[in-house]
């Protein structure tokens, strides 16, 4: 910083410049090394980050035995049995199933068709005992009316999974009572 | 030169050990010579007169420099601010009725889904505000704008406030619906640690006595935590999460119906007018402070200069 006070004025606006050039390069450079450490970082993490593994992962790569892990999917339609405090059910991606049964409070959201997030563990027999079930909420946003009007029309059965595509319904003015 | 040697070359210090008679002159400029007749060219020199060696940095930012005169910050917001007051409290007011009143319900949230008017703001404010942030930390570091570094001194705690408000709506909202007050997943612990980077930076700008080194150790851990802001944006894209996708800016266009997106809109648009007049009012009150700062040492040094009558023998 001492060449900032014997640096006589008049070279002055080149050396202002040309220092905040230097300090942008610093940054960007530094910035670009970050940048690049974290992307290497969150790549060789992927499989940690994951919030819960699909039916199709796990056929893929079965869990250690014994080992808890999350089970993340739809609920299949028609595959839910309540038997007291405990309920059955299949959660699938399209591609694989597993069954799953889980003895507790069933969060206010858990319907068939709706996404779900399970905890727990994987028997032999490819039964999953859950000690805990999240209910996972898809980002489509719709008044009741608009749901009940594609429901009419056939476009779109909740137990199924997801709605359709957003731009056909998310300016639609279903006729109230109609 | 001490005061250029202690400020690191920047063009006006706001509060600096410089000569007194600098800071006085700074910050007791009169309005009538904001307009010094200069030549067009030599515009950055003119808006600073009382620094009449020091080289324009028209290069880089010339309008930005315009407002590096504090004094001239503060006359120009201050007759900015009652209407930004009042603007914020039009579009905020009405845009709450909208959403807490007059929007539908979720079909399968129900009431519920009300949490979002004030959960979706925060957590945009959260990003867009650490961005802004980040832009101040740049214009410090590399152009040593004056007001950049007040800038994100202040700035930051609204910011944390904001990204505490998204976590404890988010949180509240989750319970009922998820099941769960909160989840390890990629999106809540990257704003988790959004979060903490706001605070950080409040708190490090303020644990040094020599506020310039705060500044500049607060500006570098900005920096740094730009890189959690696409983390937080696409976390719900790169990795499965609790956390739902974007449901506004999607390429599809969004997955909202528009009697929602409206009222989402309009209470976003309210709180970021009340964020922003939140910051710009902690900034001038930041300046008025230093102002008065200045003031004080200058008295105090001409307190000590004069002699005191008692000293003097009778």
């Amino acid at each position: 910083m001492s060449g900032a006070v014997a640096a006589p004025k008049r070279g002055g606006m080149g050396l202002a410049a040309s220092r905040r050039r230097r300090r942008l390069w610093v940054l960007l450079l530094c910035g670009l090394g970050l940048g690049a450490a974290a992307a290497l970082a969150l790549t060789a993490f992927r499989d940690n980050l994951v919030f819960f593994r699909s039916p199709s992962d796990i056929v893929a790569m079965p869990a250690p035995d014994g080992r808890a892990f999350r089970l993340g999917g739809l609920v299949e339609a028609g595959s839910v049995v309540r038997d007291g405090a405990e309920a059955r059910f299949r959660v699938t991606d399209g591609a694989h199933t597993i069954a799953v049964s889980y003895r507790g409070v069933l969060p206010d959201l858990f319907r068939e068709g709706q996404g779900v997030v399970a905890l727990g563990k994987l028997g032999p027999d490819g039964h999953f005992t859950a000690s805990e079930v999240l209910a996972r909420h898809d980002e489509s946003y719709m008044p009741p009316e608009v749901k009940d009007a594609l429901e009419r029309s056939g476009h779109w059965n909740p137990e199924q999974g997801a709605p359709p595509p957003a731009s056909g319904w998310n300016t639609m003015q279903p006729r109230t009572g109609g | 030169m001490a005061g250029r040697i202690l400020g690191h070359g920047r063009a006006a210090p706001i509060c600096g050990d410089g000569p007194p008679g600098l800071a006085l002159h700074q910050f007791q400029r009169t309005p009538g010579r904001a307009k010094p007749p200069a030549p067009p060219r030599d515009r950055g020199a003119a808006l600073r007169p009382w620094l009449p060696g020091r080289p324009a940095l028209t290069t880089a930012a010339p309008l930005l420099h315009r407002f590096a005169n504090p004094g001239r910050f503060l006359r120009a917001t201050a007759r900015l601010m009652p209407w930004l007051w009042g603007l914020s409290l039009a579009v905020l007011l009405p845009a709450a009725g909208w959403a807490l009143l007059a929007s539908p319900a979720d079909w399968q949230q129900g009431e519920t889904v009300r949490i979002m008017y004030v959960h979706v703001p925060m957590a945009w404010l959260a990003m867009s505000g650490y961005a802004g942030l980040a832009i101040a930390s740049l214009l410090a570091l590399v152009w040593k704008h004056p007001l950049a570094d007040l800038a994100a001194r202040e700035l930051s705690p609204v910011g944390a406030v904001a990204t505490a408000l998204c976590l404890a709506t988010g949180s509240l909202w989750g319970r009922p619906m998820w099941g769960t007050w909160w989840a390890w997943d990629a999106r809540m612990t990257s704003v988790l640690v959004l979060f903490f980077l706001w605070v950080g930076h409040a708190a490090i700008t303020r644990a040094f006595e020599d506020e310039e080194r705060g500044a500049r150790v607060g500006a570098i851990l900005a920096l740094v935590g730009v890189v959690n802001l696409p983390i937080v944006k696409f976390s719900v894209d790169w990795w499965n999460t609790l956390h739902q996708p974007a449901s506004v800016a999607r390429i599809e266009g969004p997955s909202m119906h528009i009697s929602m997106l409206g009222p989402l809109l309009a209470c976003a648009i309210g709180f970021s007018l009340l964020f922003g007049t939140l910051v710009l009012a902690r900034v001038r009150a930041a300046v008025m402070e230093r102002r008065v700062q200045a003031l004080e040492l200058a008295r105090a040094r001409e307190a000590d200069r004069a002699p005191a009558p008692e000293a003097v023998p009778a």
